[in-house]
This record gives C-alpha cells, sequence and structure tokens, in this order.
C-alpha cells in the first residue's frame, strides 16, 4: 500500500515537473533524407542546414521555445525510414519530420505520422498522392509535387505544338504518380500519349529505351525520372542526336543540381519546373548566400528551401499556440496565411497541399552564365491555383468535410 | 523490312548493337576481375571503387591540369593502378602472407596523422589523402628497415577476408569522393573527335559508342594473348600454381603478383574513362554496376579469362534483348541466367571444376 503511494507521489511529481518545463515548449525536429545514395545532393545535409537556419532565423531561444534538431538516412527505402520514423516518434521525443525525398518512404511516414498523431512536413517527395487518396490531416506537403511539375512543365511543352508524347518512366511510386499526372495534362491540352517505357530504377544506361521513343516519332520525350537517372538520359540523349531529330526532351523533374552535373553544353535549352530558385530576387539571393557559406558554396535547391520555409511557418504556430499540440499547430498553420522570403505569400490548404506559385525555367546557353551556379533563366510565373490540383478535383477525403 | 516477334527487324538490331556496347563495359570490368581473381585469388570488390576513380581521375585531370580524353585515357589508368599497387602493398599481400603488422603500422600512423590534420583545419578530403599518404610512407619505411619477415609464400587465406578487405576499400574510397564531390555527378564530354554519330539505316549510331566496342575488343584480345600466349603470361599462370617453385627459378613471384593486381585496376580505371562521356561521373556509378558484373564473372567462370569476356559480350546481348520486349526484366534477366547457370554447370560456362 505505502508502495503503491509512493509511486502515485512519484508519479504526480514528474507529471508536475513536466509541466513546468511544458511552460518553455521543447520541439524536436528530424530531417529524414537520402544522405549518402542518389538523391543525398538533393536533401542530404543541405536540408539539416536550412532547418537549422530557419531556426536560427525565426530566433526561436528569444521567443521562449526550445528547438533541436536532428538527421538521419532513409536511404531511399520505406522500411529503413519506417524505422527511423518510429524509433524518434516512440523513443527520441520527435515531433515533426521533415523533408523526407522519395515518394515511396513518404507514403509510409505520411501513414505512420498520422497513426503516432505527430506532424510531417514533407518538402522532397513528388508524389501528388500525399494530398490526394492518401492525404492526412497531419501532413503538409510543402514544396512541389508531381501535378505540378506536369502542369507547368507538361502545359507549356504541349503549348508549344509538342502534341504527341512518349515516357521514359522511373519503375516506382514516383515514376508512376509523374507519367500518370503528366499524361492527364497532356491528354486535357489536346495532346497525345504514343507509348511509355518502364525502366528499371536506378539505370545507367538509356540507350535502348531512348532508341525506342526515337523510333515512337513523338515530338516530346518525357523524362520522368530524377536524379542520375535524369542525368544519364538526358546525356544520352544528346549523344543519340534525339534533339537534332527534332524531338524534344521535357525533364520532368529537374533540379539545380541536375543541370549543375549535365554541364550547361548539354543541357542547354532544357525546360523545366521548380517552386524555388535561388537567383529569383534579393530576399533567395540573400538567403542562398548565406546557405552557400555552410555548404562550400552550393546553391540551395527548391526541396532545401522548402524545409526552410516549413520549418520557420511551424515555428510561428508553435510560438503562437504556445503549445506542440499537432492538432492545435496543424490548424494554426491551416488557418494563417504564410510568409517567407522564399517562397513570397501563400496558405496551407485543407487537403495539406501548401500553395505557392511555381516557375518554368530553361537552362542557359554556357556564354549566358555568368558564374558556377547561374544556370536557368525565368521564362514563367505561373500562380498556384493553375499550378496545384485544384480542391474541385481532389480525391482526398479530408476536404469534403472541411 | 520483317518483323521477329512483333518487332521490326531493324529495331532488334539497333538493340543488339546497343547491348554489344554495354556488354564491352561488362566484358573490361570481368576481364581484371577475372585476371584477378584467376592470378591472385583475390575477389576484388573495390573494383567498382576503381572504375569510379578511373572516371574521376579524367575529370580531375581536365579540371586541375587541362589535360584532355587522350592523355586522361593512358595516365588514369596508370594513376589509378599505381594506387591498386599500394592498396595490395598495403593491405592485400600482408594479409595472404599472414603478416599485418604493416597494415597496422600503415593504419595507426594515418589515423594519428588524420587527428593531427583534422585539429589543423583543413579539408576533411584533402586531410584524408594526406594522412593516408603519410601512413603510405610511414609502412614502407617500417618494411624496409623494421624486423624482417620471410614469407611461405603458397599458403592462400580464405577469400572471405580478401571480399571483406576490398568490399571495406570500396566503402572508403566512396564515402572520400562522396565527401568532396556529392553524388549528384559531374560533367565530363565527348571527345570532339568522337562526336557526331553514322547513320546505319537501322540505327543512329554515336561515334563514341563505336569507339568504345573497338577499343574494349582491342583491350581484351591483348590481355588474352598476353596471359595465355607469351612467356610473361606463363610465368603468371606459373607463378599462381605454385609461387614456390617458381621463386626457386628465380623469377620474382611477389612483384609480379603485385603488378599483376596493379593491371587489373588500371583495367577498371580505362573502362572508367571510357565511361565518362556518356554515364553520369558520380561516387555511386561503380557500386551499381559491380554487382552486374560479379554475376558476369562467375557465368563466366571465376579466373576463366576468355570466359568473362565472352560471357560480358553475351550478357550485354541479353540484356539488351530484354529492353526490347520486356523493359521492366532488365535488370534482373542477368541474374536469372546466373542462376540457371550455376544449377546447370556449378564452375561456370568456362571454368575449370575443382
Amino acid at each position: 500500500m505505502n508502495r503503491g503511494m509512493l509511486l502515485v507521489a512519484a508519479t504526480a511529481a514528474t507529471a508536475f515537473a513536466t509541466g513546468v518545463a511544458e511552460a518553455q515548449v521543447t520541439v524536436k525536429l528530424g530531417v529524414l533524407n537520402d544522405r549518402s545514395g542518389v538523391y543525398s545532393d538533393i536533401g542530404g545535409e543541405g536540408s539539416a542546414v536550412a532547418a537549422r537556419m530557419a531556426v536560427e532565423d525565426f530566433k526561436a531561444a528569444e521567443k521562449g521555445l526550445k528547438v533541436e534538431v536532428v538527421a538521419a538516412d532513409h536511404q531511399n527505402k520505406p522500411d529503413v525510414g519506417s524505422n527511423i520514423a518510429r524509433q524518434w516518434y516512440d523513443q527520441d521525443g520527435v515531433d515533426v519530420i521533415l523533408d523526407v525525398p522519395t515518394s515511396s518512404v513518404a507514403l509510409a511516414i505520411n501513414q505512420i505520422t498520422r497513426d503516432k498523431n505527430k506532424i510531417f512536413l514533407n518538402s522532397g517527395a513528388a508524389s501528388s498522392d500525399l494530398t490526394g487518396a492518401q492525404c492526412s490531416p497531419n501532413t503538409v506537403h510543402w514544396t512541389y509535387d508531381t501535378v505540378q511539375l506536369a502542369n507547368v512543365t507538361g502545359g507549356a511543352m504541349v503549348r508549344q505544338g509538342g502534341n504527341t508524347w512518349f515516357f521514359l518512366t522511373a519503375d516506382y511510386a514516383f515514376g508512376h504518380a509523374l507519367e500518370r499526372d503528366t499524361a492527364a495534362v497532356v491528354t486535357k491540352n489536346g495532346g497525345k500519349i504514343v507509348g511509355s517505357v518502364k525502366t528499371p530504377f536506378p539505370s545507367n544506361d538509356f540507350s535502348s529505351f531512348l532508341l525506342q521513343a526515337q523510333a515512337s516519332k513523338a515530338k516530346v520525350i518525357g523524362l520522368a525520372n530524377a536524379g542520375g537517372d535524369t542525368v544519364n538520359s538526358i546525356k544520352q540523349a544528346a549523344e543519340f542526336g534525339i534533339t537534332q531529330g527534332g524531338q524534344s526532351l521535357a525533364g520532368m523533374l529537374v533540379f539545380v543540381n541536375d543541370v549543375q552535373a549535365l554541364g550547361l553544353k548539354t543541357a542547354q535549352g532544357l525546360v523545366f519546373s521548380e517552386t524555388f530558385y535561388w537567383d529569383e530576387n534579393d530576399a533567395t539571393r540573400a538567403w542562398s548566400r548565406r546557405y552557400g557559406e555552410r555548404m562550400g558554396g552550393k546553391m540551395p535547391n527548391m526541396t532545401n528551401a522548402g524545409v526552410y520555409s516549413s520549418v520557420l511557418h511551424y515555428l510561428k504556430a508553435v510560438e503562437a499556440e504556445k503549445s506542440k499540440d499537432p492538432q492545435k499547430v496543424m490548424a494554426r498553420m491551416k488557418a494563417t496565411p504564410t510568409d517567407d522570403p522564399l517562397f513570397g505569400k501563400g496558405s496551407v490548404r485543407s487537403d495539406g497541399r501548401k500553395m505557392h506559385d511555381a516557375f518554368l525555367l530553361e537552362v542557359k546557353k554556357p556564354e549566358e552564365s555568368k558564374g558556377p551556379w547561374d544556370v536557368a533563366k525565368i521564362l514563367a510565373k505561373v500562380p498556384a491555383e493553375q499550378t496545384f490540383r485544384p480542391l474541385a478535383e481532389s480525391n482526398c477525403p479530408l476536404v469534403g468535410k472541411s | 523490312m520483317f518483323t521477329i516477334f512483333g518487332i521490326p527487324s531493324a529495331a532488334l538490331f539497333g538493340q543488339l548493337l546497343l547491348g554489344l556496347i554495354n556488354g564491352s563495359f561488362y566484358a573490361m570490368l570481368s576481364l581484371g576481375l577475372a585476371v584477378i581473381f584467376g592470378l591472385l585469388n583475390i575477389i576484388n570488390f573495390a573494383h567498382g571503387a576503381q572504375y569510379m576513380m578511373g572516371a574521376f581521375v579524367a575529370w580531375m585531370l581536365l579540371n586541375y591540369a587541362g589535360i584532355g580524353y587522350w592523355w586522361a585515357l593512358l595516365l588514369a589508368p596508370i594513376l589509378v593502378g599505381l594506387f591498386g599497387i599500394l592498396l595490395d602493398r598495403n593491405f592485400i599481400k600482408p594479409m595472404n602472407d599472414n603478416n599485418t603488422k604493416r597494415s597496422f603500422v600503415m593504419v595507426i600512423t594515418s589515423v594519428l596523422a588524420m587527428v593531427v590534420i583534422t585539429y589543423l583545419g583543413v579539408n576533411p578530403s584533402l586531410g584524408f589523402a594526406i594522412s593516408v599518404g603519410i601512413g603510405v610512407v610511414a609502412a614502407t619505411l617500417w618494411d624496409r628497415f623494421g624486423p624482417t619477415f620471410v614469407a611461405l609464400g603458397d599458403q592462400h587465406v580464405d577469400h572471405l577476408y580478401g571480399l571483406l578487405l576490398t568490399f571495406g576499400m570500396a566503402l572508403i574510397i566512396q564515402g572520400v569522393f562522396r565527401n568532396q564531390y556529392g553524388v549528384s555527378g559531374l560533367p565530363y564530354g565527348i571527345p570532339p573527335q568522337l562526336s557526331g554519330g553514322q547513320n546505319l539505316g537501322f540505327m543512329f549510331l554515336p561515334n563514341y559508342r563505336g569507339w568504345v566496342v573497338a577499343a574494349s575488343m582491342f583491350v581484351c584480345l591483348v590481355t588474352w594473348f598476353v596471359i595465355e600466349k607469351t612467356k610473361l603470361g606463363a610465368y603468371l599462370r606459373a607463378a599462381t600454381e605454385n609461387p614456390t617453385l617458381v621463386q626457386a627459378f628465380g623469377v620474382n613471384v611477389p612483384l609480379l603478383i603485385t603488378l599483376t593486381y596493379g593491371f587489373g585496376v588500371g583495367l577498371a580505371a580505362l573502362a572508367g574513362v571510357l565511361a565518362a562521356p556518356i554515364y553520369s561521373v558520380n561516387p555511386n556509378m561503380g557500386a551499381d554496376l559491380i554487382i552486374v558484373v560479379f554475376a558476369v564473372v562467375v557465368i563466366g567462370g571465376m579466373g576463366s579469362i576468355l570466359g568473362s569476356v565472352i560471357t560480358g559480350f553475351a550478357l550485354g546481348l541479353v540484356e539488351g534483348l530484354t529492353k526490347v520486349f520486356y523493359p521492366e526484366a532488365s535488370a534482373t534477366v542477368i541474374f536469372v541466367v546466373m542462376v540457371l547457370v550455376l544449377l546447370v554447370k556449378p564452375a561456370g560456362l568456362f571454368g575449370r571444376a575443382q
């Protein structure tokens, strides 16, 4: 009996102690991405740096928030990513998981976060299913998605007269989603899909697939792949004279890092889409320069910028709520318009989609470039409403309720 | 124009030719592996990393020294081959001789040097290279002036140790390059003499791809000829069978073996330089390829030189055909062939049963 009383007293004391500590809100952010494999230049340490910069710029300590940033490598494997996420949520006290490129891993983390009632701010993954069929009240899909890429790049190509398409599709969740969404945009604009080939991921040699694309006589070859696959296919398309033959390439997901890897000589004229380009205005340039100082001169891509922007918005919500309760914070994040130097003004929609404008970019000719990272010029700025999936067409179960 | 299984013949010939081109990379890489395994009994898992180093050295020569493709074709294999020789002298040979003190000296000196250099605040990758250099010098001095050790020469340690050692080396090498250059890759162009292509009627063949096939066949033939048909090759093969006896005839067997390893590594680097203009030059480029190449070696028969070359080209063709009929399986088909071959001939197509 005595022992039981003691236990109760101890529990009460602990509860009281945590209650006191809660006055100063402590949050732990986990940056989960590829830190060693094909996508480690796209997310990797760069996204962790961006998250830390957001914490510093927010001046969290002065505002009574204690913020800790941790990072881990999911190796692009859903099982590895899931294990880390469970450990972070169950044992390490992580409140928010950030970044998570590779759609297959992101979809797994999406489900775990929902089960554990935490928050998932995705920046790196592309699949529009995160705010579609598999949308969750605990997830915000921040930076870009396959619908947006399809609308901006696909739409622009069709308008330029590229009305027959052949796809080279990376054979996993992301590639399939990107092909599906792009095909929808192409057909909607009066174009036609003449064929597609699923390429093993990752692949070294795309020459056979390019030859099939060439034989299809399609006007546009859509590259529904990313990272090293995109670099290899563009490099080899140049070698096989695909563009001289009158066909054009559409890189459906191209990061500034990929352009850098190709070199302007090979990549020039390629049209692609991003939601953030470091050289857009003075604010983005200033932030990118600070980022570059910590990353050995590298410029950020949209994924890194998205992590920064999402952390900033999350911390603002926590500050306003004076609590890190996931439901309250999510409600606040969706109710408050977003505003930061990188993406400008925007909002978080009820299906978890972060809305902001997107850019149509074109890779510069070597003689137009003024420095090592001066790789693209902005052709057009597409308003958020025209680029992301409209709520009216959404198949997200959350949309009907709100 | 006629069709075969619903595929126009022109497309099929095109795909076969592309298969041959991929096959030439498989052939060159598996040749190097076969030479190293056949003559040193080492399963060289660092082969992929050395292939990657070849491509990177070509890039470094161009960007830091302004040396173009053709000189890189000669210099990169030599530089990477020298690196291979250092690897053999400091780790593989001591392991085979059961005399690992030299490796310990090397590792401990390197680690100490690394601690000091990190403290001084040098760039980590450069610091790593410098400390490894210091380690190599220390190990060489120790070897020269330290206690003498007579190797028995004809004992072979289990393959597994060599495999683990080279696998670890591959991870370290890849890690250093990743740390310095990231994984996105580096640009490397096709040399101007080989740009453009020929219209063969059924397909457009880039000149560079034609050059790759020709160069690879030439290198494979020369290697086969030297090892199977010359006196030097006879020494090598004899030294593998019975090192003690060959040493008794006055042949410097340890030197011969070290040079052979250097040569095998050089072959990997040559393949790397050939690959640089057409594949993405990144630290993982070898890791993706090496598993396939090992399957090629196993199908051809471990250690069989002719076998590795023929299987390399043949499997390139099989893979090319799969890409036409069922592209999703093209990453798997080589392993299916491997299973079938091992079921029927456990020693591989050209291997000798022990």
